[in-house]
């Protein structure tokens, strides 16, 4: 989030979409019901009528993937009827940036496409530059070739009338929800947008969002109280997880994992091919070097480029999709699952179950015997004595049964104190992680092979026993000067000549001194004359609250308005105040070079209107998912031309001949994700008890189903038999070439716990998003009938 | 432990009484023993200790109250700024994760080809686990490839993270990439 949670009670007008936080982050909602007691609105778009929906101003339907259609023609209104806020776009955006005349739009297809490759070549999409490298402008946003113009002529092509064709959006609610989000493009006024894995489950995922942070930039939406894109985060620590990278392509704190290249051989070659030339990562090579001193300790100097070379250095993509098929053609021997079940919530879910069997190990830490860590039982549908896989399950603490800390979506980092002895023998992950790190470093003690160099080099001393010390791995994350032992006051305090350490830059201010761990700040009573509650908790980075909140202020720092005010330059006392941290240079005036820049992580310091470095262009463009009951109305390129298609058995593909109809999956309050955590308790698992599919009446009634009736939902991946649940909340769409169903069901069900039903994620597609490869879960083919 | 706010708690204490004393006077109630009642509450002398709910990314803040070696109930944290105390039902049923008689409670290790779950010690399952990465990497570890020192295993997988605490992402992400893995993936993905 932009923002965070307590900040929504300022908007004007919020827009759900993609998301449905009335059902899936309930308490968040009470929120934007005090936003509303203060006047504002809500508008829910959404296939489904949800809970969110039934709280809503506006409701309008928008049939699955088709979010850029949507929000395409809200920036085309905006401009049309002259609504954004033009000085904030001029000033504070790439707008008024002129663009290479090698930049082109064709038919679906931005300049640059090889078809060998399905790639851009993205040079094409450049900025024109002055000597200096610095991007030529046009701040009156009128030449033919500026981002503005060209954004203008992008997005003329999506008109209501073609938008509620290709969405099935009636055009009327259509029109009314762009009149009344775009109103807050004044100055004064704010609007906020609310998202989840309805808006990135997609192959167009990152585009969808990205259409979302563009009509925010035009309405000078972003920066603001009650404004912003605000991700939903789905769970307790997904933030955190992300920050300290449990993903393939980082390392903590978005830092990049080296690549086997020639640009990354050495430490010297990565640092000078990865830090831009200006910006606030600038500073890369400082937060690196630090992370490489907390990470190999002494065994990191600079003689041995700090033990740069220790890391691991791959070329493949490492993704979800891409591990499951890796793992499906044997080329994995062990793996480790981390409160993981994909054979739940994986997508083409009866794949990766089998893909399971080829492993010659598993561990898996959870609090439950999930439907992974048993997938080769009789129950799942396997033949125990064919499936040789060696399944270690180690039984993990829950929450409240270890002490630490967990970041929220609003990038808070709250501390959970430990309230009770672990039940059972059941351990902390802090615990059963350093364990395993010591006895595998002592198997190595002796060795001195090539595969043992890297983990003896691994720095790891975290106290005596089995139970590490966590103060020490809070300081190492916080970082220290590596020669006094004092912890660094912030990120600002990081060298690159290894005299320091930090395992996280972002959070590094988090443990400035002794005895101060900030995620333990308590005090929600002092809040420094605003909402933003800077004494409880810590939130990354450096305790701010409202990001890029330089852009509340005008170019000359008084802010745009004194109802919207975060903070402003005081010429007396030369630096910035308000009731957030500073998301800028604290001393930097307005007059001074880059004063204006509110964007500090980005090289030109503005928004990106315009983004050359996405994989499918610089615009966001609608593509049809990659099973899609209608073609392109847009254009003859039917899906995002630049995704990875995985084909023959890994991941068939439906025609809307044989599954005519659109589905998406969903959650539902008393469950949670794969359902392990819920459908392992009681009362939970008698609230909501049964898999269910919810479908419009008028469906029910041609295929002759009733409600409650049992029924069979089947993809070209799968089949799952659940209880029909039919309602008014689906309706029937009108798109061009006539009417399409579209149905809904969650996909917290399996065979374990009290609760159980058919896992939904049998029919969904291994197919990802072309920048970030999350797969797309939420639009699908597939047909229903009635089981008997 | 933690000192918590406990303004509220003193405030449900004093409005309690002050109702007690008007029942005395219009009903005729006994004040000794409705005073004798409030003390065979669950949550009388419990310990308090505030945690953050563990579910969506909300991060409301929830109170676990401990007594007698077991968790008798858990509320909403009024201090807490974002939830004020308010929950949802999974927030709410937290005690269920630590009563529920699914929970795991011994190491489980299924043999290849077996059909069922054989109990062991935390030592084994670590012992084994340490000696089956060490086979696996010592089989694959890749040091160089076309000259330049890539030090990865690539046949071993890590998934999951996202329900860990900070403090576990972190040593997690640590040890995998210092074990070389390159398939490091959990849930923000999916």
């Amino acid at each position: 989030m932009t923002n965070h949670w307590n900040d929504l009670q300022h908007t004007d007008v919020c827009m759900i979409i993609g998301a449905n936080p009335a059902e899936n982050h309930p308490i968040s909602f009470r929120w934007l019901l005090k936003a509303r007691e203060r006047g504002g609105k809500i508008i829910s778009v959404d296939p489904r009528f949800t809970r969110s929906s039934s709280q809503a101003d506006i409701y309008s339907p928008l049939r699955s993937g088709t979010d850029i259609a949507f929000i395409g023609g809200m920036i085309h209104y905006a401009i049309e009827n002259n609504l954004f806020h033009k000085e904030y776009v001029a000033k504070y955006t790439n707008a008024s940036f002129i663009v290479k005349e090698s930049f082109k739009f064709n038919d679906g297809l931005f300049s640059g496409f090889d078809e060998g490759t399905s790639s851009y070549d993205k040079t094409q999409w450049a900025f024109e530059t002055d000597k200096e490298g610095n991007p030529l402008k046009d701040e009156k946003l009128e030449n033919p070739r500026s981002v503005f113009q060209l954004m203008k002529k992008h997005y003329s092509r999506y008109d209501a009338d073609t938008v509620s064709t290709v969405t099935g959006a009636p055009k009327e609610d259509y029109v009314k929800i762009c009149e009344l989000f775009c109103s807050t493009g004044q100055v004064g006024k704010a609007g906020t947008i609310m998202y989840a894995m309805g808006t990135t489950q997609h192959t167009v995922g990152t585009q969808n969002v990205r259409s979302y942070a563009m009509l925010q930039l035009l309405l000078g939406n972003i920066g603001l109280p009650g404004g912003g894109v605000n991700a939903l985060r789905g769970e307790s620590n997904v933030q955190g997880s992300t920050d300290f990278a449990l993903l393939w392509g980082d390392l903590p704190g978005y830092l990049g994992a080296p690549k086997a290249i020639p640009e990354h051989a050495t430490l010297k070659a990565f640092l000078e091919k990865e830090t831009p030339k200006s910006g606030y990562w600038i500073n890369k090579p400082k937060f690196y070097v630090s992370l490489l001193k907390a990470w190999y300790g002494p065994n990191a100097t600079k003689n041995n480029e700090f033990a740069y070379q220790m890391l691991p250095k791959g070329n493949k993509n490492y993704s979800h999709i891409s591990l499951f098929n890796a793992m499906y053609k044997g080329e994995l021997e062990g793996a480790f699952l981390f409160g993981q079940n994909p054979v739940v919530g994986g997508p083409n879910a009866g794949k990766e179950k089998e893909s399971l069997s080829n492993l010659k190990w598993m561990v898996a830490v959870d609090l439950w015997e999930t439907e992974t860590s048993s997938f080769w039982q009789k129950e799942a549908g396997s033949d125990p004595s064919k499936i040789a896989t060696e399944v270690f399950l180690l039984p993990a603490s829950a929450s409240f049964e270890k002490e630490g800390s967990i970041t929220n979506s609003s990038r808070w980092m709250q501390y959970r104190w430990k309230a009770i002895d672990s039940r059972g023998e059941a351990k902390a992950d802090l615990e059963i992680i350093h364990v395993l790190a010591t006895k595998i470093k002592a198997l190595y003690k002796n060795e001195n092979t090539p595969a043992a160099q890297p983990i003896k080099a691994l720095h790891w001393e975290y106290g005596h026993g089995d139970h590490p010390d966590i103060d020490i791995v809070c300081k190492e994350i916080n970082g220290y000067d590596y020669n006094t032992g004092k912890q660094v006051v912030g990120f600002g305090a990081l060298m690159d000549d290894g005299s320091t350490c930090s395992g996280n830059w972002i959070y590094s201010g988090f443990y400035p001194e002794e005895g101060n761990n900030r995620s333990k700040a308590r005090d929600s009573k002092n809040t420094d004359g605003g909402t933003n509650f800077l004494n409880w908790s810590y939130a990354w980075p450096a305790n701010r609250r409202i990001l890029y909140n330089r852009a509340s202020a005008d170019p000359s720092g008084k802010p745009w308005s004194s109802e919207r005010a975060v903070i402003s330059w005081d010429r007396a006392q030369k630096k910035w105040v308000g009731n957030d941290i500073p998301d800028f240079v604290p001393t930097k005036a307005p007059t001074d070079e880059g004063g204006i820049n509110p964007f500090i992580m980005l090289g030109d310091g503005v928004g990106g209107m315009y983004a050359p470095t996405l994989n499918d262009g610089p615009f966001p463009e609608h593509y049809e998912p990659f099973e899609s009951p209608i073609p392109n109305v847009f254009s003859s390129v039917e899906m995002n031309p630049t995704v990875k298609v995985w084909d023959g058995e890994f991941n068939k593909k439906g025609n809307n001949k044989d599954f005519p109809i659109v589905a998406t999956t969903y959650r539902v309050s008393e469950h949670w994700q794969s359902g392990s955590m819920t459908r392992n308790q009681e009362w939970l698992s008698e609230l909501v008890p049964h898999m269910y599919v919810e479908m419009s009446e008028e469906l029910a009634k041609e295929k002759g189903i009733k409600n409650k009736d049992k029924i069979v939902v089947s993809s070209a991946r799968g089949d799952v038999t659940a209880y029909a649940m039919v309602t008014k909340r689906f309706k029937p769409y009108k798109l061009k070439g006539g009417t399409i169903h579209h149905i809904g069901m969650p996909w917290h069900f399996g065979y374990k716990g009290y609760a159980t039903g058919d896992t939904a994620n049998r029919l969904t597609p291994h197919i990802g998003d072309a920048n970030t490869m999350i797969p797309e879960y939420k639009a699908f083919l597939c047909n229903v009938r009635r089981a008997d | 432990m933690v000192e918590i706010n406990l303004n509220r708690r003193q405030f449900l204490k004093l409005t309690g009484a002050a109702a007690a004393t008007l029942a005395v006077v219009e009903l005729g109630f006994n004040e000794k023993e409705v005073h004798a009642s409030t003390k065979e509450f669950k949550i009388a002398k419990s310990t308090v200790t505030p945690t953050i709910c563990c579910y969506c990314g909300v991060g409301c803040g929830i109170l676990v109250h401990t007594k007698d070696d077991t968790v008798v109930y858990t509320e909403g944290d009024p201090d807490n700024p974002i939830n004020e105390g308010k929950l949802c039902s999974k927030g709410t049923t937290l005690r269920q994760l630590y009563t529920s008689e699914k929970r795991l409670t011994k190491p489980l290790y299924r043999a290849p080809g077996s059909d069922k779950w054989e109990e062991k010690s935390w030592d084994w399952m670590y012992d084994t686990i340490a000696k089956r990465v060490k086979e696996t990497r010592d089989k694959t570890f890749v040091h160089k490839e076309d000259g330049m020192i890539v030090n990865k295993t690539e046949t071993i997988a890590s998934l999951g993270g996202a329900a860990l605490d900070n403090e576990e992402t972190y040593l997690l992400a640590k040890l995998m990439r210092g074990l070389g893995v390159t398939y490091i993936e959990h849930q923000a993905r999916i």
